[in-house]
């Protein structure tokens, strides 16, 4: 059986990778998780410098999910390549660094940077964290804006470029077009959901930046639905991901078309949840009799068959 | 290392209408915890909730042999997690990871213990209490609440030789008022050469209150802080503090991993 899946020019040993914002650094699951058992993980987001995010309370749980707005708390690119690297490596974790900017530049900058440094294996462009009110999402918001972000990192590096997409738009396949014209090899989708939870006792929001960002399993159909119309409008790889909390929801994806999935939201409330997943999609192509993960990406069947399956 | 266990809920003993004990079997848990430490604790199957909650570890249970043999939490109904662990039955399993976090530090005499605790800030000083007593440590324990319907476990800390000085809000038990009032005092009255430990846990404002009256004082004080925590692994950055550096510069700190105990007067309280 053969799990391995390519993004770009990268092979990862199996399709599951740590999402951003929801593994720390990886350092911080070392003694729980084996990383070298992961596809990928992907770091946290980084900026040139050092953020401290938004005060608590930052997270807040919805039925079936929650609303975060942390605010992109890292520690900077530097810092992350002298401190967390050299244990990511020698872990043998294959890293994918979320890359975030304020300006175009800094994107440009942080890839630069990360580019030179000695194991990372690709870069996630975060265009739509909706927390942080300069550069991100911005970006993520427009055509325009999601070209010249991969446009101009593209320029600078060789490693796999993957823009992570907001869902917070009305086309989210045109962001996917536009990352892929613009020479991105795969694109992550989704990030959070913009939300808002109230205390109706005092009529205060319950996180301190009045809206956050939904994720976990109440996203999973939507994401799903996106994760599908993408893979009916680019050939790249697209990293699929939003409430994955079993194998069965991975398949799912991978039905609907992605060729890797990112888990976060459920890591949190199990942290051994990827031996579980990587059993569950074993177990499944074995009992399907599919040889290779890949043959799975993209087979949904939406072919109308039978009359009265449609009427019923 | 942490450790995740289903584990068999072995008793769950009403202490009030909203405060609880639930005695877990985590033995591999149980024997690895440190004074201070905490465990997240799943409350019910799928996805609402769907995160954990974290809770100080409150008593290690032990065999007839002495063995550790399980856990139990000291827990206050607030909310929906919190809901259905008063109401879980023996036998019944929570899925419960840890320990996690960083204990307290012990002190050794002739430095005294004083230990203050706020509600269900009761939870990490059995354990705490347990460790001083072996190491021959004078201590006290201040303990507010806010009637004395909910002054729980005062035997427990009694057997162990710990003074209690106890404070309710209406004056049903104890000193009428807030636990700060009494430490307060005993400091300005204790002379500044006898070494004194602070521990504190409680809600926040507590907390804050007991960071003030330390530092007046000059007196060391540890706080075991809660923040809304996600992960307890350092994955989620939810459950972070502003905490001062040693240049006086302000980060947000995870609680989760650089705590649950935290040095009191490098936090920056609001």
């Amino acid at each position: 059986m053969d799990l391995s899946v390519r993004i770009g020019n990268l092979t990862l040993k199996n399709p599951l990778i740590a999402a951003s914002g929801c593994f720390g650094y990886g350092v911080e699951y070392a003694d729980v998780v084996d990383l070298s058992s992961l596809g990928a993980i992907v770091s946290k987001g980084l900026f040139l410098e050092a953020r401290e995010g938004h005060p608590a309370p930052r997270i807040v749980e919805t039925p079936a999910g929650m609303l975060n707005a942390i605010g992109l708390q890292g520690i900077g690119v530097r810092r992350f390549i002298d401190e967390k690297l050299p244990e990511l490596r020698a872990r043998g974790a294959t890293v994918m660094v979320n890359v975030c900017g304020t300006t175009l530049d800094e994107y440009v900058e942080v890839s630069r940077i990360l580019s030179d440094a000695e194991g990372v294996a690709a870069l996630e462009l975060n265009i739509s964290c909706p927390n942080i009110k300069e550069g991100g999402i911005q970006f993520g918001c427009s055509l325009n804006g999601t070209f010249d972000v991969v446009n101009a990192v593209r320029k600078v590096t060789t490693l796999p470029i993957i823009p992570k997409l907001t869902p917070n738009v009305t086309d989210v396949a045109s962001f996917a077009r536009a990352s892929e014209e613009a020479g991105a090899d795969a694109v992550s989708l989704v990030n959070t959901f913009l939300a808002m939870v109230i205390d109706v006792e005092t009529r205060r929001p319950k996180i301190s930046n009045v809206v956050g960002g939904l994720s976990g399993p109440a996203i999973r159909p939507i994401a799903v639905r996106m994760v599908y119309e993408c893979r009916q409008t680019v050939s790249i790889p697209i990293l699929g991901m939003g409430g994955i909390a079993s194998a069965r929801d991975a398949l799912e994806f991978l039905i609907a078309g992605a060729t890797a999935v990112q888990v976060g939201t459920a890591n949190f409330s199990d942290p051994f949840i990827w031996a579980t997943l990587l059993d569950g999609i074993g177990d499944y192509l074995q009992r399907h009799n599919v040889a290779r993960v890949v043959d799975l990406v993209g087979t949904v069947d939406t072919r109308t068959k039978d009359k009265e399956w449609i009427s019923s | 290392m942490p450790i995740d266990v289903a584990a068999v809920v072995i008793g769950n003993r009403p202490l009030s209408s909203d405060y609880h004990v639930l005695a877990l079997a985590a033995p591999a848990i149980a024997a690895a915890a440190a004074p201070g430490q905490f465990v997240m604790v799943k409350a019910g199957a799928g996805f609402d909730p769907l995160l954990r909650r974290p809770f100080s570890v409150f008593e290690i249970l032990r065999d007839a042999a002495g063995a550790p043999a399980g856990l139990t939490i000291l827990s206050k109904r607030i909310g929906v997690s919190t809901a259905l662990l008063y109401d879980k039955a023996q036998g019944q399993r929570v899925d419960c990871l840890g320990p996690l976090g960083r204990p307290f530090t012990v002190v050794d005499p002739p430095t005294e213990a004083w230990m203050v605790a706020g509600g269900v800030g009761l939870a990490p000083f059995a354990t705490l209490a347990q460790a001083l007593h072996a190491r021959g440590v004078k201590s006290t324990l201040f303990y507010g609440a806010r009637r004395g319907a909910e002054l729980f476990y005062l035997d427990f800390f009694r057997a162990l030789d710990v003074e209690l000085v106890l404070t309710t809000e209406d004056g049903s038990a104890g000193e009428l008022g807030r636990v700060v009032a009494p430490l307060d005092r005993r400091l300005a009255a204790r002379a500044p050469t006898s070494a004194v430990m602070l521990y504190a846990c409680g809600p926040e404002g507590m907390l804050a209150a007991t960071a003030r009256t330390a530092v007046k004082y000059g007196r060391p004080c540890q706080v075991s802080v809660e923040r809304i925590m996600g992960c307890g692994l350092g994955g989620c950055y939810s459950c972070v503090i502003p905490m001062r550096d040693e240049h006086g510069s302000v980060h947000n700190v995870r609680s989760c991993i650089a705590g649950p105990v935290l040095p009191a007067d490098r936090i920056v309280w609001d």
